[in-house]
């Protein structure tokens, strides 16, 4: 029978020719990537418990992102054990400080089309941009795959989503999964693999193709998956990926899927989801002019490469209000490199923006861009539960980096078609 | 497993992992003092109320958002013994089962009010409302998370397992 992408690398993985959604299923691991809040000093620890190595060494990424501040006692303690560990159980692949994990571990060449890969973060599902299958997990369950190279798996449906014509200017991906929040709810495709299609998905970057695949875990999604094609071919070879085939890791022609959603990309309009869930998107129209505190650029969905871009397009030769806060941390050092030497960085900073360091950052209330009492502020990141970016009475808009400029442009929620 | 007798503590829908793990509880060495955190934005008299053998009730989306553990082993720290919900985000459901938490879905879970008294029987699937007298029938938990979760959980399934000679393991 013709199967999915996702059941094809499922397969693979189980070491059977094919799977159906709900089976049970105990599949041999890839890659496993595990941060420094998820990863040596939780599933490590309890790896030690039980007393035996790391599976295999090759295959295990560790990525210091979550507590990279050097002024923090509890962060100091963390980097230390965290690097300990590491040296202690052979670890080939430790990135420090170098940006957010799932932004990171691209660029390091580690994800590629068909690679079954967990990782010990929610947001771990950002791989299935780029052609791979990659679900979050906890710290235990991590220490399980650490243990044995293994992890049981439901196979999950497919959901396929088919984003149709051609994004107007000043829309985005991100715009494409607010509105999919909107309409489905934050649980709208629990347990499935949502997978992103259509002439409006070809046409976009893998950074942006990352992005939707970031907030499938915002829609419930199991993870989120594109076929990969040449664009994510050229992109993972600069970021030296090797032995990559993307012909082998699509859909087979034929194969069904669960369900099918169509999005018309060209009537798409920008979105933002009011306080405090994804699930309060709306067209930015509806909420033009609400006053903000502050505006944020960050996080693994919201500040690499293109999203500067896309903001330094809204930006270029205009000014924020004095005495607004405007802070960009880009996602990772090399993002912040690379948009400093093309420009983008010097723009956005022109315009008033402060950088700040690469990292979690604001996204988990840490650092500068973490809310105070009573502020409003407006996000390119991924989730604005209550208390997760400052305290309860703070109030958190999402939106794309275009939008985020636009309001930090009038302090103020905008719509950035008037800016571009 | 025997069966868990406590009074209920529910929240309704959306609970998520930033309520039950805020930021800042979790990055300490002290888990115990974490737990003293969760809920606190909800409810700031959650933690110091709980007992040993209460459960914890949701209705949608039970867990939602980060894959940090602490959300479901704060419960646990604080006594809480079993989870039940009309859905689970899917990490926070492995989670559960991986601390040896017993994660139940149940269709009816709205019809249950805080501070009723509960008996779950997580073997049979079945919650009964002391407190209403009304029997609720769960969806049975999958035979591979029952082993889990009566083992006490993934560490102690692990434990027995790696003892077990390889052929064994499969």
């Amino acid at each position: 029978m013709p199967q999915t992408l996702s059941e094809k690398i499922i397969a693979k993985a189980a070491g059977r020719p094919s799977v159906e959604p709900g089976e049970i299923v105990t599949c041999a691991v890839d890659l496993a990537m595990m941060h420094d809040s998820s990863g040596p000093r939780l599933a490590g620890r309890k790896l030690d418990e039980l007393g035996v190595p790391v599976w295999d060494t090759s295959k295990l990424v560790v990525i210091t992102d979550h507590y990279i501040n050097d002024d923090v006692p509890d962060h100091q303690r963390i980097q230390k054990d965290a690097a300990a560990w590491v040296a202690s159980h052979g670890v080939k692949h430790f990135i420090k400080a170098q940006g957010i994990c799932h932004v990171v571990l691209p660029e390091a060449g580690h994800v590629k089309p068909g690679l079954f890969c967990v990782g010990a973060d929610s947001h771990s599902v950002t791989a299935g941009g780029l052609g791979a299958f990659m679900v979050g997990i906890g710290g235990t369950e991590m220490t399980g795959v650490l243990a044995t190279g293994e992890i049981w798996i439901r196979v999950p449906e497919t959901a396929r989503i088919k984003v149709t014509g051609k994004l107007q200017a000043g829309v985005a991906a991100k715009d494409v999964i607010l509105k999919l929040c909107g309409d489905f709810g934050v649980m709208g495709f629990n347990y499935q693999v949502i997978e992103y299609a259509g002439s409006a998905i070809r046409a976009m970057s893998v950074d942006e193709r990352m992005t939707l695949a970031n907030m499938a875990a915002e829609l419930g999604g199991k993870t989120g998956i594109v076929e990969p094609d040449e664009k994510t071919e050229a992109q993972l070879s600069a970021w030296g990926a090797v032995g990559i085939d993307i012909a082998a890791w699509k859909n087979d022609p034929g194969a069904t899927f669960a369900r099918t959603v169509v999005l018309d990309g060209d009537a798409l309009v920008p979105q933002v989801a009011a306080p405090s869930s994804p699930e309060n998107a709306a067209p930015v129209t509806d909420h033009l002019g609400t006053k903000l505190d502050q505006a944020y650029l960050g996080a693994c969905t919201g500040a690499k490469l293109d999203d500067l871009r896309m903001a330094a397009a809204v930006l270029k030769g205009r000014q924020i209000p004095k005495g607004f806060k405007f802070m960009v941390a880009p996602s990772s050092v090399k993002i912040r490199e690379q948009a400093a030497k093309e420009g983008t960085l010097g723009i956005i900073e022109a315009a008033g923006g402060v950088v700040l360091a690469t990292g979690c950052g604001g996204c988990i209330g840490q650092g500068a861009a973490r809310l105070e009492e009573n502020a409003v502020g407006i996000s390119s990141t991924n989730r604005n539960f209550v208390g997760r970016a400052g305290p309860r009475s703070s109030k958190l808009y999402l939106a794309s980096p275009f939008t985020v400029a636009a309001s930090a442009i009038n302090g103020a929620i905008a719509d950035p078609r008037e800016f571009l | 497993m025997s069966i868990i007798k406590g009074r209920a503590w529910a929240y309704g829908a959306n609970i998520d992992t930033d309520q039950l793990a805020p930021i800042g509880s979790y990055q300490g060495i002290d888990m115990a003092a974490g737990a003293k955190m969760c809920l606190r934005e909800i409810d700031p008299k959650f933690a110091a109320s709980v007992r040993e053998g209460d459960i914890f009730v949701g209705t949608d989306n039970l867990g939602i958002g980060s894959s940090r553990e602490q959300a479901p082993t704060f419960l646990k720290i604080l006594g809480i013994r079993a989870v039940v919900a009309k859905s689970f985000a899917r990490i926070f459901y492995r989670n559960c089962f991986n601390i040896g938490l017993p994660a139940l879905i149940l269709a009816d879970a709205e019809k249950i009010g805080m501070g009723h008294e509960l008996s779950v029987d997580p073997d049979a699937g079945t919650v009964h409302d002391l407190t209403t007298g009304v029997e609720f029938t769960c969806q049975p938990i999958p035979p591979h998370l029952m082993q889990i979760v009566a083992a006490g959980g993934l560490m102690p399934y692990l434990k027995e397992r790696l003892k077990a000679p390889a052929l064994d393991r499969a």
